[in-house]
């Protein structure tokens, strides 16, 4: 059994709220200086030009690629054998995103009842967390903040299984088309198919951590993703929703085994500025 | 596409004269303001009370900055989605605020009251807000400070870049820029 205490914990989600909000991740990068060159409209060239201006101010000068540091997602895979004291593990979390979104003067967005109240909790919390059980005695955490322009374009949809390949097309390219300018594209997809209504809702935001120049590893996902990406850059959509043909940088499907009645579908919408960073301890 | 460098106060003149595409640069003051600060700006119009900004030829814009680090006059500044703001933005209109700046589409109702006011809707680059932030020269809070980073406040700005999507005519970029690429 291998100790971990709670205050590093905390100290690595610091970091982590920091670095995921400063610098854009290379693969999201490397698509914005890619979808400059592919991109037909003028238009849509100059405002990814203006993004990856952007990015590059950010990581200089050390300041939010974007101001909505958003809500922290954060995602743990701890090892069974790993065995954490000096403090209860939410907590160590929680304490984490205070310190970081203190210490890099982030924008504090959380407000503390979602309809009534609204008061902001002053300091970024609570986070949402996913925890993971693994084999092992390593932590992996991965944050993910995440912006509420893109996340309020998302959907969840409970398609049945004569829907078919066909049916999660096109409700991938509708609810594209339907949130047009309002996520900040070019967009990153996250979708999530199988499981049930909240599993499938789980997998679409999962999807958008994996790097977006990396396949789902099973063939035919990864045809979908593919298929999947040419149909939302055919929308017209484009760089913030004024037309063209970069909608989209990647999108990345997950799927889990689910009931012979059913197909749940999820998608997740991020925007261009797909933030997230990781570390294993 | 043409680029065209304005100043604030917006006259109703340059408002009309504006067209949905225009790449526009833009000087002077423009106020923020965002969701709080809306509802409450119209709680106050309601109970017949004065806004604490005068909203004459302003603009506004939807943003809700990340905090200053020491030496800089605001934190990253990029867009909010314009659309949550719609349920107050005709009575805003109707105090004679000139542009909006955000990003995102807006309702049928806010663009009727445009076309009735003479006033036009721009959007900034979502997510650029390191880049926008270095337009971004000084930064007062008016009113609301309690809210934070929805508090109102009068940003001077150089060379501020935006696009003009909604002229005051109607005419919306979103829906004419996207059809000479819409392939489905």
């Amino acid at each position: 059994m291998r100790t971990v205490e709670a205050k590093v914990i905390t100290a690595a989600i610091a970091k982590l709220c920091i670095d995921a909000n400063y610098y854009l991740s290379p693969d999201v990068y490397d698509a914005l200086v890619a979808g400059k060159e592919k991109e037909e409209s003028p238009l849509g060239r100059e405002i990814l030009g203006q993004l990856v201006d952007n990015a590059c101010i950010a990581r200089n000068q050390a300041m939010p690629i974007c101001q909505d540091t958003g809500m922290a997602v954060v995602f743990m895979e701890i090892g069974q054998d790993v065995h954490i004291t000096g403090g209860d593990l939410e907590a160590a979390v929680n304490a984490g995103v205070v310190q970081g979104y203190k210490e890099g003067y982030l924008r504090k967005s959380v407000v503390n009842d979602p309809m009534f109240v609204r008061k902001n909790t002053g300091d970024n919390t609570p986070a949402i967390l996913h925890l993971s059980i693994v084999p092992g005695d390593k932590i992996k955490i991965t944050i993910a903040p995440k912006g509420f322009g893109s996340e309020n374009m998302s959907a969840v949809k409970m398609l049945t299984p004569s829907a078919g390949v066909a049916g999660v097309k096109k409700f991938v390219t509708d609810t594209v088309t339907a949130a047009g300018s309002n996520p900040c594209p070019p967009m990153v997809v996250g979708v999530g198919i199988g499981g049930t209504f909240e599993k499938a809702a789980f997998l679409a935001k999962k999807a958008l951590l994996r790097p977006i120049n990396k396949h789902n590893a099973d063939p035919m996902y990864a045809k979908l993703e593919e298929e999947l990406l040419e149909l939302v850059n055919k929308t017209g959509v484009g760089p913030q929703g004024l037309g063209g043909t970069i909608t989209a940088l990647g999108v990345n499907v997950e799927y889990y085994p689910t009931h012979i009645a059913g197909m749940p579908v999820a998608i997740n919408i991020n925007c261009h500025a797909t933030r997230h960073a990781e570390i294993e301890i | 596409m043409s680029q065209k460098r304005i100043t604030t106060p917006l006259t109703e003149e340059t408002a009309r004269s504006l067209k949905a595409g225009d790449s526009v640069l833009i000087t002077g003051v423009i106020y923020t303001g965002r969701d709080a600060a809306h509802k409450r700006m119209v709680e106050t119009l309601d109970k017949g009370e004065a806004l604490p900004v005068d909203m004459r030829d302003q603009i506004i814009y939807y943003v809700g900055p990340a905090p200053a680090k020491p030496g800089q006059p605001i934190g990253s500044a990029g867009p909010t989605t314009s659309g949550r703001m719609d349920a107050y933005t005709p009575k805003m209109l109707a105090q004679g605020l000139r542009g909006m700046i955000g990003k995102g589409y807006r309702s049928a109702e806010v663009v009727e009251a445009m076309k009735k006011y003479g006033c036009v809707y721009l959007a900034a680059t979502g997510g650029a807000a390191a880049l926008i932030a270095k337009t971004i020269k000084k930064y007062e809070v008016m009113a609301y400070e309690d809210l934070g980073t929805e508090a109102i406040a009068k940003l001077t700005v150089e060379d501020f870049p935006a696009i003009v999507v909604i002229d005051s005519q109607g005419n919306n970029f979103y829906e004419e820029g996207q059809k000479p690429y819409r392939r489905l």
